[in-house]
């Protein structure tokens, strides 16, 4: 692996940056591996990176049908947090925030991963009372997150419009400071670079068509639109996709596909120092390092695999969003898209075996997969490795919707959950 | 936003509708004796296609009656409704 430090980077600057090499290899696929995974994002290239580093097992191939990242890596709003309201995902969300405080340094590969703080606003009673309790949930098993006044609150975030004259005024937030953001494409060509340089395979429009099974009904290979490929063990990450990839598999999942959006503004000069994020009035918003204003809105109502999402959606954010912070009423909007996300009826990721020996699938990260990336390949690679669930992953097993141990994170969590 | 054709009230637009989720599921009919698999796959699973889908509206801001729609989830191009009860129609071309 061609390893960047401060002497390659000072070497690239004298010959203008003319001499890159590529980073990963491009090979076809070869007949068989001992492990395939289903979709080149995130997860996916954290799972395979985790399964070559942790595991020894690097005999494995990422099938990617688009171009790795391109997927809801690309798309999201790169907000990373761990102040979830239930201990099954404090567990999830706090051991992936653990693993990207060290993923700069792991990967050799600057992730740019910047812990400015993740503010949520409280607007009424409610948000107040529901917010202290995530705080105190938080703190009790050893994750940060405090209670600010709105003074306090805009000290933090000097655009924060505090007003009490707000139709829905700031009444307080609570701070999470080792939250903040992350270069999302960076985050998946550091995963990509890392497992190929431990033999990975990355192979990139290689679309699955269909499962092969031995007779015993265990998984035996793919099909797929490079010709079959043979493997024991398939993790299949494909979020919006799972349930169509699944599908071949003859597997129904509890899952719908919505799209989500989110939107750019022009870049201005560095003016929004935090994340802030409001539940209530639905909006998200950070300053990416290229000096975008980053903004996040909400799903659709119906199911969808179009990447494009309703007008009124996004207009209703922006609405939320100029009111919090009236001086940007006149910035104009750069570009708007949609990502399809696999939502589960509880809100949480489903992690782990399948009906089908040999079959994994680690889906249903609905709204907020970003923030969880390096933890959920971490404990997904235990788990295709080891064929049982990592400890953390346990309670997002399939079977709670059977036996009804639900992980209700749908009105406890952030926006859009 | 989608321009729904309303089977009473005609086309209107999407702020006025909500979205009832997958159709045709059918409540079993002996709950307590299906098992907790069964039971969880009526409460939760569903298709969600990528393809023709056939799901629920109400004209919330309108006449406030259900009607079925089927709906291609990669164009969001509405291709029928019809009533509550009736079958799934064939699809259209």
């Amino acid at each position: 692996m061609h390893r960047f430090s401060l002497g390659t980077l000072l070497a690239g600057a004298v010959c203008g940056h003319q001499r890159a090499v590529r980073q990963w290899r491009s090979p076809p696929p070869k007949a068989a591996y001992a492990a395939l995974i289903v979709g080149g994002g995130g997860h996916g290239l954290a799972t395979a990176y985790y399964l070559a580093k942790e595991h020894g097992l690097r005999d494995v191939a990422v099938l990617e049908k688009g171009w790795i990242g391109g997927g809801n890596t690309g798309r999201n709003t790169t907000i990373i947090r761990s102040n979830y309201l239930q201990q099954e995902s404090m567990g999830l969300y706090e051991h992936a925030l653990k693993l990207w405080e060290g993923l700069a340094h792991e990967l050799n590969y600057n992730v740019m991963f910047s812990q400015r703080g993740v503010l949520m606003l409280a607007h009424n009673e409610h948000d107040v009372r529901s917010l202290k309790r995530h705080v105190y949930a938080n703190r009790l098993n050893g994750i940060d997150n405090e209670w600010l006044t709105p003074e306090e609150a805009k000290a933090i975030c000097p655009p924060l419009n505090i007003s009490p004259t707000l139709r829905y005024r700031v009444v307080g937030a609570a701070l999470q400071q080792r939250g903040g953001v992350a270069r999302h494409d960076a985050v998946a060509w550091g995963y990509a670079r890392a497992a190929d340089a431990m033999g990975v395979d990355i192979i990139e429009n290689c679309e699955v068509l269909g499962f092969m099974r031995d007779p015993a009904g265990a998984i035996a290979g793919l099909e797929t639109s490079l010709g079959p490929i043979r493997a024991a063990r398939v993790g299949v990450v494909a979020a919006g996709h799972t349930s169509v990839v699944l599908a071949r598999a003859g597997l129904k999942l509890p899952l719908e596909s919505f799209p989500l959006q989110a939107l750019v503004s022009e870049p201005v000069k560095p003016v929004f120092p935090s994340v802030v994020m409001s539940n209530t009035i639905h909006a998200y918003i950070s300053q990416s390092d290229k000096g975008e204003l980053v903004i996040g809105a909400g799903t659709d109502q119906y199911v969808s695999y179009s990447q494009r999402g309703g007008l009124h959606i996004a207009a209703h954010t922006l609405a939320a969003i100029c009111e919090l912070f009236p001086q940007f009423a006149r910035l104009r909007m750069l570009r708007n898209w949609g990502g399809i996300v696999d939502v589960t009826p509880d809100r949480s990721p489903i992690i782990g075996l399948t009906p089908i020996p040999g079959l994994y699938v680690n889906c249903g990260w609905g709204t907020g997969g970003f923030k969880a990336t390096p933890g959920s390949g971490h404990v997904f690679a235990h788990t295709l490795a080891k064929g049982e669930p990592h400890p953390i992953a346990v309670p997002f097993a399939i079977d709670r919707f059977a036996t009804g141990r639900l992980i209700d994170e749908a009105a406890a969590a952030a926006v859009a959950h | 936003m989608l321009l729904i054709p309303c089977p009473y009230c005609g086309p209107r637009p999407e702020i006025e509708f909500r979205c009832g989720g997958e159709a045709h599921i059918a409540r079993p009919k002996e709950p307590v004796t299906i098992g907790d698999v069964a039971w969880g796959d009526y409460l939760f699973v569903r298709t969600n296609p990528k393809g023709v889908h056939a799901e629920r509206w109400v004209h919330t801001h309108g006449c406030r009656r259900w009607f079925n729609a089927l709906r291609d989830t990669l164009s969001d191009r509405i291709l029928a409704t019809y009533a509550v009860g009736e079958h799934r129609p064939d699809r259209p071309r």
